[in-house]
């Protein structure tokens, strides 16, 4: 067995970090749209609106029972040969369509049991002082909704972070992408993986520290 | 002034109103009675249309609206001059007791923050829980969380404030403290319609009480004498069997 070369893994660091930006700018548009698309599944859901339903119960379906990995070759191999617009989608554009779609099948249903969960007579006490539909989401269950929300919220985006490292499979050079590269030219196969994973699991440990302080700041009005 | 003329609600089959008609002058405080599952919570809930009638006719200050043909212009307007009280209290959670007395204040009669706020704590010292304004409902006990319910709706200034039985879900320990703000307010004669199992309430304050089984109203008069000369058989059984459990 030979030693570990940390002199490597060292000048390794800089190198990677210059495709981090990469990787976080993935997650954030994934997560960004993610949101928005998420939002509206919950929504039609939660209202049941006839038609639309149907569909984001198919859509969720599919999104949820299909792997990630073959909806990002879908995206980016597949669809190509039967839209031809599509030839122009680049790796990178694939993969922030593959995240969103894939997480926000998720999302929807954790921010729809968010907003179901929010007790029914502070909608009625809403409604009974005069308040409109849209007030009382924005006011009451929204807020309160989020507080739910936001814990399975972050976790998603934790994997997401995590889920840019297959857009090396679309030839993205984001960071897993970098380390495949680096670990190709010097050998050092063991030095670069464990290094790109120390990489992520900081970035991950910084995001839980952050999820930590936001769940203390939306629990303050639960306090006893 | 308020007038409620043959109004009827039906879940499925069920006719829970069967024709309620009732008129109540300002100021009145008037209390209605009668067994579980007669329609009394249904009878407050359509008037603020928290359950839409299926027919009737109603008279809530300048508002005169045909049930059936309401608009959602209607149901706020009717809403806006009907207070609420729940019984299990139905704060919103994420807001302090201030802001729940002043939410409405702020997002339905459009007041400045400020001018609501300073409202929202003359009502908590009308209260008496000045010293809680800023306590999210978690922190508060059954009791100070009913006085705030009532607090909200005090600041609605409706034609009428409806009480849901406001002391059922209370520990015993909380229930006088309740009551007690609800004589306050009968004193300063806030018009009041209130449900509640509680005799002794309804004996010292009301103006009026009725009678409710079976989606009717069976029967209505001064505490007096409905408690003292019940004419109906009805009224009668009623009273023996519920004081039966309660000290004279």
């Amino acid at each position: 067995m030979r030693v570990l070369d940390f002199d490597y893994m060292l000048g390794l660091v800089p190198v990677l970090l210059r495709y981090l930006p990469l990787t976080l700018q993935m997650a954030a548009a994934g997560m960004a749209l993610a949101l928005i698309l998420s939002c509206g599944l919950a929504v039609i859901r939660v209202l049941k609106i006839p038609g639309l339903n149907a569909a984001t119960l198919l859509f969720i379906s599919f999104f949820r029972g299909t792997p990630l990995l073959v909806q990002l070759f879908l995206f980016y191999y597949g669809l190509p040969q039967l839209l031809a617009f599509l030839t122009q989608i680049n790796g990178i554009t694939a993969t922030i369509m593959g995240l969103t779609l894939h997480f926000s099948a998720y999302m929807a249903e954790s921010i729809r049991a968010a907003i179901v969960g929010v007790d029914r007579s502070q909608t009625e006490a809403a409604l009974s002082i005069g308040m409109t539909n849209g007030q009382l989401m924005r006011r009451i269950v929204l807020p309160q909704a989020t507080r739910v929300a936001v814990p399975t919220l972050m976790n998603y985006f934790i994997d997401m972070i995590k889920a840019t490292s297959l857009a090396f499979t679309l030839g993205v050079t984001e960071l897993m992408g970098a380390t495949q590269k680096e670990a190709a030219g010097s050998f050092l196969y063991f030095e670069a993986f464990i290094t790109v994973a120390i990489l992520y699991w900081i970035i991950v440990e910084l995001l839980a520290w952050f999820q930590r302080w936001l769940e203390l700041r939306l629990n303050r009005a639960y306090r006893r | 002034m308020i007038k409620i003329a043959n109004l009827v609600k039906r879940f499925g089959d069920a006719t829970v109103l069967d024709g309620i008609d009732l008129d109540i002058a300002q100021g009145e405080i008037i209390v209605v009675i009668g067994p579980s599952g007669t329609g009394k919570s249904t009878l407050l809930r359509c008037l603020n249309f928290l359950e839409r009638p299926d027919a009737g006719h109603l008279v809530i200050g300048d508002l005169s609206v045909d049930v059936t043909r309401a608009s959602r212009a209607d149901i706020l307007a009717a809403r806006r001059r009907t207070a609420f009280v729940f019984q299990n209290y139905a704060l919103f959670a994420n807001k302090t007791a201030l802001e729940n007395i002043a939410e409405g204040l702020i997002v339905v009669n459009r007041w400045p923050k400020a001018r609501a706020h300073a409202r929202a704590r003359e009502i908590l010292e009308r209260i008496g829980l000045a010293d809680k304004a800023d306590a999210y409902p978690a922190s508060l006990s059954g009791g100070q969380q009913q006085r705030v319910g009532i607090g909200r709706a005090m600041a609605a200034q409706a034609e009428v404030i409806l009480f849901d039985e406001p002391t059922s879900s209370l520990d015993p320990e909380w229930v006088e403290e309740v009551l007690g703000l609800m004589k306050q307010l009968a004193r300063e004669r806030q018009t009041m319609l209130v449900v509640t199992h509680e005799m002794g309430f309804a004996r010292d304050v009301a103006d009026r009480v009725v009678f409710m089984e079976g989606g009717r109203i069976v029967e209505q008069g001064p505490p007096s004498q409905l408690f003292n000369a019940p004419r109906d058989p009805r009224t009668r059984d009623f009273l023996r069997k519920i004081l039966a459990g309660q000290p004279a």
